[in-house]
């Protein structure tokens, strides 16, 4: 017998892990098993998030850092896409520009923060900085990868049936390369909020790795502990989204 | 030179190709008439493909010329539509989308109609992925004729299909070919299938024309008749003429020791029981007698 899961027990069971480990925790932190100064419990945790937000604190940090999150995957990921379309498209393009990525990209771009600082301070400038940098890449290899892996007795055959210019790149070459591109784009969110955790723990007054700095300095496990909680949710959440604009972009290939 | 005969469409004049300095056509000279059906038959590597994409104008020919319609070619052929191999279809587009490629205006009456033309007028809303491959073959065609070509170009379209499907398809090729009258030319490795629907098959070798074949049998054909057998069989001895000549000359030179089954294997064509009959000879050979 072949066990069958049905579609109630697909979406739960994906949770049983982290449920399981949750419950565990709070037992054996209620137990004193994990003494509250290594680990709160999850509880504790979930108090901590009910004050801060009751101040208005969390909604701060948050929107804070998921703008600094957005505009520097904007300014990345448009410039890598742009960069990787005409270096796809044009062979000139192509000569001038991609070694030169080639070499920037193998830079970690962390790396850069004491230079970033350095250059634009510590305010909002040096963060969206260092996330367009680090979404950029990702982005920009696999939008070129994608145009340059486009089948090419695709374009051909739209070539023989009359299309050209704009036309043939958005009937052939861009839907082509849209499942490579969407690859890129998962990618660089991951590198995002990475990203943006490093440089707000370096280096900020605002924001969610601030907030976890800040509140190292008085031994506020709870409100650490919650901010890496809420990078997990933040990082699902891309995901998911990201998952979703796959689904409903690339139907045919299901 | 060639004065332009009143009813042909397509006239090649020494039409010569080369790729990286290896001739793949060499000197081809070619008449269609207008509503001509013309089969292109030759072994893979012949170069008739190549001779089908320069009527396309997907590629340049380097010598000769070649005139449609009176006018030279010289860039795409826009009175042509060609019919790939493997299908084509975009597969982020659905079926309906596929087949008004390259359209304006109001578009999906026409190509509604076309699908229609090739029996799949319900799969319009389905992603290509969801056909059989016979049906993209169907999807393609439709795709070609909704342009309403004068030319009807065929790159091997069935050669990928099983059996039935080709039969099925090379009955609906025709049946549209005699509705629309258009000018068509077959790419094929399939010599019956060339007989069973051009009236004139050509065959290349090396570049070259070395038969030009009027098939006068009434239409629609039956495979079963004699005569149609008869055609079948002059052209497929006509292509494999050489082999056998090389064949028996690689035979005729080589001691009959062992290294011959390998040496043999490679000069003697795909019709692997020749293969087979040379291998079973020598082993009947060293049979201690």
């Amino acid at each position: 017998m072949k066990p069958s899961i049905n579609g109630a027990a697909k979406v739960f069971i994906p949770w049983a892990v982290p449920v399981l480990l949750l419950l565990c925790w709070q037992i054996f932190a209620s137990m004193g098993v994990i003494p509250p100064r290594i680990l709160p419990a999850p509880l504790d945790v979930l108090k901590a998030a009910v004050e801060l937000t009751q101040t208005g604190e969390l909604l701060d940090h948050l929107s804070i850092s998921l703008g600094r999150a957005l505009t520097g995957f904007l300014i990345g990921g448009t410039i890598g896409f742009l960069l990787g379309l005409f270096n796809g498209i044009s062979k000139v393009s192509e000569l001038f520009f991609d070694t030169s990525i080639q070499m920037l990209r193998n830079i970690p771009h962390l790396a850069l923060i004491p230079l970033v600082i350095l250059w634009f301070g510590i305010d909002e400038t040096s963060k969206i900085f260092i996330v367009a940098l680090g979404v950029l890449f990702p982005v920009y290899i696999n939008t070129y990868h994608g145009i340059k892996s486009v089948d090419k007795n695709l374009i051909e055959m739209g070539q023989a049936y009359g299309l050209k210019g704009g036309a043939l790149f958005w009937t052939i070459i861009f839907p082509g390369a849209l499942s490579s591109i969407l690859v890129g784009i998962r990618f660089s969110l991951g590198v995002m909020w990475m990203t943006l955790i490093v440089a707000e723990t370096i280096s900020a007054h605002s924001g969610i790795g601030y907030m976890a700095m800040n509140a190292r300095e008085f031994m506020q496990m709870d409100v650490i502990v919650l901010s890496i909680v809420l990078y997990a949710l933040f990082g699902k959440l891309s995901d998911v989204i990201a998952r979703m604009v796959e689904g409903k972009w690339l139907q045919w290939n299901s | 030179m060639l004065s332009h005969i009143p009813d042909s469409h397509i006239v090649l004049d020494a039409v010569q190709k080369t790729y990286n300095n290896r001739p793949v056509l060499n000197g081809i000279n070619l008449t269609i008439k207008f509503g001509e059906f013309v089969a292109v038959v030759g072994k893979s590597g012949c170069g008739k493909s190549t001779l089908l994409r320069l009527v396309a104008g997907l590629e340049k020919y380097d010598g000769g010329s070649i005139c449609v319609g009176g006018m030279a070619l010289n860039r795409l052929n826009k009175h042509a539509r060609i019919m790939f191999q493997d299908g084509r279809l975009l597969p982020w587009k659905r079926v309906i989308d596929n087949v008004g490629l390259g359209l304006h205006g109001n578009w999906k009456m026409e190509a509604l109609q076309a699908l229609r033309n090739v029996g799949l007028e319900e799969r319009g809303q389905d992603w290509p992925a969801k056909l059989s491959g016979g049906q993209k073959q169907r999807v393609a065609l439709a795709r070609a004729l909704v342009h309403k070509p004068d030319i009807l170009l065929l790159d091997e379209p069935l050669g990928a299909l099983d059996a039935l499907t080709r039969i099925e398809m090379q009955d609906l090729i025709e049946t549209i070919w005699k509705e629309k009258k258009f000018t068509s030319i077959l790419v094929t490795h399939d010599v019956e299938e060339a007989v069973a629907i051009a009236d004139r098959v050509i065959l290349i070798e090396d570049g070259k024309i070395v038969l030009n074949k009027l098939i006068n049998l009434p239409r629609p054909r039956q495979r079963s008749n004699s005569a149609f057998a008869n055609h079948v069989e002059e052209i497929l001895d006509r292509i494999m003429l050489r082999g056998k000549e090389k064949e028996l000359l690689v035979v005729n030179r080589q001691p009959e020791t062992l290294p011959l089954v390998r040496k043999a294997k490679k000069v003697v064509p795909e019709s692997s029981y020749k293969e087979e009959s040379v291998r079973n000879g020598i082993k009947d050979h060293q049979k201690p007698q």
